[in-house]
């Protein structure tokens, strides 16, 4: 079943001018979605994740921050060429997110039945009566319980996990084709965190929604993507299909990364632990980024940044390592 | 605005200059500022028709230098006002302090007053206790001290309940500190910044409230030259002699500007980085 | 084993007030309820739960940071409810602490070196040139060169300013150390570090830990012994390993089960938690899981379980586990 391709991003490069330099925060990333298919982004804090997706919606805060370059193509048409208003119609109705905290995500001041009314009736733009009644069938496609008189209630009342899913609610009202969300359950609890991953997967399934997670976390990317790509210091190091890049991670900060988390089944008497901190985006070393931290580096790393290689089936990594020409 | 190293050039000019007119007025002003010279009275500024060089910026009804009662007032109003902003200030701080780390019917009783205190007619007050004490620098600083407090606690008694919840703070206590440690070397060196910023900002206030003392008789004794008086005195001569009472208006706006100037500027330097916890 | 610390029926209830002018109580949140546990010598006890089980509670109780309502804490046989003014003191010098956030952790106006001697400072009379030796023995333990005492916190990353807490902790040699989430805000790179850290001061010291964590992996890694909490009650104690290969409190294994899989292969059973976590002001009566548990039975909500001993150390609080093996 081929399923066409919803976006692709070619090069991007966002960077922020500050006054203490120019942070690279993205800097040539490329990947592709396809219609139905979930991508996770993985990486640490600072390596880009966050920016890539504000960039998708062109919301990169601004002055200090701008895209120099690249493309990115949504359904045939390159948002970078959007004037704002192309932009703010796409935004909430095909490219929605959901991000990490769900305690400020939702107003305070506003019940929760006009908050998820509200996309709908902009976007919609149906009265406010059969609003309302939309968005009582999104909460319950949220699996919340008696939305009539969870609608009239406010986000106060809710729980952490209840608010992320009446955002899940706002954020599908519109249908969109496009979801990203940004580390959605980082501050869940562990038992909330898997319920709502499950309700996330399953409303994927059912609308064939293309999806982009950002997170950290393996284990998030394991449960609920097809795909996946990990980020160091505003580059795409590692890019893959799930089973294959857990059965054969290659690169060496992807080794690193996995072998430094403890694993419930596995004991070790260490973790392994990388040296170093991540870089400072302002002051990248020429040639590979990782090599400060990396402990197979060779002449050429520190010389020239690394290209992509194929090591699989649709499995690439930017590492001189796995370049054929270097080994 | 234009900068040095981040530091905006106009207050801060302004500010020196009026901190080292008020060091220095002795050695600055041609005249004695209460010296009479009623021949000359009213005498337009040098470089107007009918001024002369020997008063530069002109004379008053009574012949008084105006540049010589200019610098003296700075004298006056620096004085009013770093010593009421400083003890004010502390005195604000450490019933804060107080009030917000330990709490309980002390934390009470102490906010509970400033509530009070703070729902007082300040000018009204103000005017009654000068008329009461008597018209003189010392009474004003009294005065505006004994009634400027109050916001300092105000707004320092939540920036304390807000360190007091930090990490620290708690961590503090497992290390074993006594309360008053912690007051000292964790809780008061946090705040510091917004009394700065306070600070900064209540200058001005305190001037112009120095100055509207003066300028209904309840401040400075009549024949000091501070600049709310001046402006008092130059009222009915407004219309042919305007120099009565632009030079010390002018001089109070200029100053209490630099200061909202100078304080903003602290404010928006030093927040980011102390809002860090 | 030697027993360092015992709490027995350690309970801690908050009461709900109402009223500004005439406060008035008007029920009770009871954050820890009747907990039983040991930490033992040079042993690493771990305390595993969601938001409101009361684990934070527990700590700040041990740490003396809130008083205790009822029950008893033995620290090396002494009952610390009872303990003089110079025995209080003595405490605090071997209870020591290392908590969650690593930006509010160190005094923004101190600088680090200062910050670590504090607890010297404060609880012994050594000269000052003393102080500093131990100060920069301690930053070296860390890792971090004595240098680095006349720098102010905002000048280290976040996995170095964990560091330095850790320094503090150690200054004054404790017995015991509480660790609140010590690696939750942390990259994941760099909590491999800051465990290996504490794993090594343990062995090289001799230290007991209290580790409160929600991350299972990271807890079952550390931890000689973990213990379950749930609404204020410990719910299940076992050896690490046990606990992994034996879980029986059905609660114990939804948090197995949403502990999230390092492989895609994971043999998992998936159990999804229905509902949301309740809040400690409204318990449900009986066994406070019973709303969430698939397995229960009509004694669930009428009667509390209690801790019992199936056998090598393992502990539960459920009927349905009583006397058997494996659900």
């Amino acid at each position: 079943m081929k399923s066409k391709t919803i976006l692709e991003v070619k090069d991007l490069k966002t960077y922020f001018f500050t006054r203490h330099g120019v942070a690279k925060a993205v800097d040539g990333v490329s990947f592709r979605l396809k219609e139905g298919e979930a991508l996770g982004l993985v990486g640490e804090s600072g390596c880009g994740k966050s920016i890539t997706c504000l960039s998708i919606l062109k919301l990169v805060p601004q002055p200090a921050g701008r895209i120099v370059g690249g493309k990115i193509i949504f359904d045939g048409v390159d948002l970078l060429s959007n004037s704002e208003k192309e932009m703010r119609d796409i935004r909430g109705r095909r490219i929605s997110m959901i991000l990490q905290d769900p305690m400020t995500s939702l107003n305070p001041l506003f019940t929760i039945g006009e908050q998820v009314a509200e996309p709908i009736i902009i976007h919609q733009k149906i009265d406010r009566a059969r609003a309302w009644e939309k968005a009582k069938e999104m909460l319950t496609l949220v699996k919340i319980q008696s939305p009539e008189v969870r609608m009239m209630e406010y986000p106060h009342q809710m729980s952490g996990g209840m608010r992320q899913r009446i955002v899940g609610a706002m954020v599908l009202s519109c249908q969109p084709d496009l979801l990203i969300a940004d580390e959605p359950t980082t501050s869940l609890d562990v038992t909330i965190q898997a319920q709502f991953l499950r309700l996330l997967k399953e409303i994927q399934e059912r609308s064939n929604l293309s999806m982009i997670v950002v997170t950290h976390d393996f284990g998030i990317v394991a449960k609920v993507c097809d795909r996946l790509a990990v980020m160091y210091a505003g580059k795409i190091v590692e890019y893959a299909g799930i089973r294959e890049l857990f059965n054969h991670p290659t690169h060496p900060y992807t080794k690193a990364l996995m072998d430094s988390i403890p694993k419930m089944d596995v004991k070790v008497d260490r973790l392994y632990s990388i040296e170093g901190q991540p870089p400072d985006l302002r002051n990248l070393p020429p040639g590979c980024n990782f090599v400060p931290r990396c402990s197979h580096v060779m002449e050429i790393c520190e010389k020239e940044p690394p290209g992509e290689s194929v090591v699989g089936d649709g499995h690439t990594v930017s590492c001189w390592l796995s370049c054929p020409k270097w080994n | 605005m234009t900068a040095v190293k981040g530091i905006p050039i106009f207050p801060t000019l302004v500010l020196s200059i009026f901190i080292f007119s008020g060091i220095f007025a002795g050695f600055l002003a041609p005249y004695d500022p209460v010296e009479n010279h009623i021949n000359e009275a009213l005498s337009p500024p040098a470089w107007q028709e009918g001024g002369t060089t020997k008063y530069l910026l002109g004379t008053d009804h009574l012949g008084r230098d105006m540049l010589s009662r200019l610098l003296y007032g700075a004298t006056v109003s620096l004085r009013v006002g770093f010593i009421v902003v400083f003890v004010s200030g502390g005195t604000g701080a450490i019933l804060a302090i107080l009030a917000g780390f330990i709490g309980g019917w002390v934390g009470m009783a102490i906010m509970r007053l400033t509530d009070m205190m703070l729902s007082i007619p300040y000018l009204l007050i103000a005017i009654v206790m000068a008329v009461l004490m008597g018209p003189s620098v010392n009474n004003v600083i009294i005065i505006l001290v004994v009634l400027g407090w109050t916001q300092y606690t105000r707004v320092l008694h939540s920036e304390v309940l807000r360190i007091k919840e930090a990490d620290f703070i708690q961590l503090a206590k497992v290390a074993g500190c006594s309360k008053m440690r912690i007051m000292l070397r964790h809780v008061f060196p946090n705040i510091v910044n917004t009394l700065i910023i306070l600070g900064t900002l209540n200058l001005g206030q305190v001037i112009i409230m120095e100055a509207s003392l003066s300028f209904i008789g309840a401040g400075v004794p009549p024949i000091f030259p501070a600049w709310g008086r001046m402006l008092a005195d130059g009222r009915q001569y407004i219309t042919f002699a305007w120099w009565l009472c632009v030079w010390p208006g002018l001089a109070i706006l200029l100053v209490v500007l630099s200061c909202n100037l100078l304080g903003d500027w602290i404010r928006v330097r030093f927040d980011p980085k102390f809002r860090q916890i | 084993m030697e027993v360092l610390l015992e709490a027995k029926e350690l309970t801690k209830y908050f009461p709900v007030v109402k009223g500004i002018i005439f406060p008035k109580v008007i029920g009770v949140l009871k954050a820890v309820d009747a907990v039983n546990f040991t930490i033992g010598k040079n042993e690493t006890l771990g305390l595993v739960g969601e938001s409101g089980c009361g684990k934070t509670t527990t700590a700040k109780v041990i740490l003396m940071l809130e008083d205790i309502t009822r029950g008893t804490i033995l620290f090396d046989g002494q009952d610390i409810r009872q303990l003089s003014r110079t025995d209080l003191k003595n405490y605090r010098r071997v209870v020591q602490a290392v908590f969650q956030n690593p930006y509010g952790s160190l005094s923004p106006r101190m600088r680090v070196g200062d910050i670590v001697a504090e607890p010297l400072v404060v609880n012994s009379t050594l000269s000052r040139n003393e102080v500093k030796e131990r100060v920069t023995h301690v930053l070296e333990v860390v890792g971090l060169g004595a240098e680095k005492g006349d720098l102010y916190p905002h000048e280290f990353s976040g996995g170095q300013r964990q560091r330095i807490a850790v320094a503090r902790a150690l200054v004054l040699n404790p017995k015991l150390i509480v660790l609140d989430e010590p690696v939750s805000a942390l990259d994941v790179s760099i909590r491999a570090q800051i465990i290996n850290l504490l794993i090594d001061i343990q062995k090289q010291f001799g230290i007991s830990y209290l580790l409160i964590a929600h991350d299972l992996a990271v807890v079952k890694h550390m931890s000689h012994r973990i213990g379950v909490m749930y609404l204020g009650k410990l719910v299940e104690v076992a050896e690490s390993e046990e606990l992994h290969k034996n879980p029986m409190h059905p609660y114990t294994r939804a948090l197995h089960s949403a502990a999230l899989p390092s492989h895609l292969d994971d043999r998992r059973e998936e159990i999804i938690l229905p509902g949301e976590v309740p809040s400690p002001l409204y318990p449900p009566s009986g066994c406070g899981f019973h709303p969430r548990c698939s397995g229960a039975k009509t004694i669930c909500p009428e009667q509390t379980p209690v801790l019992v001993d199936v056998g090598g150390g393992h502990h539960v609080a459920c009927h349905l586990a009583k006397g058997s093996i494996k659900q």
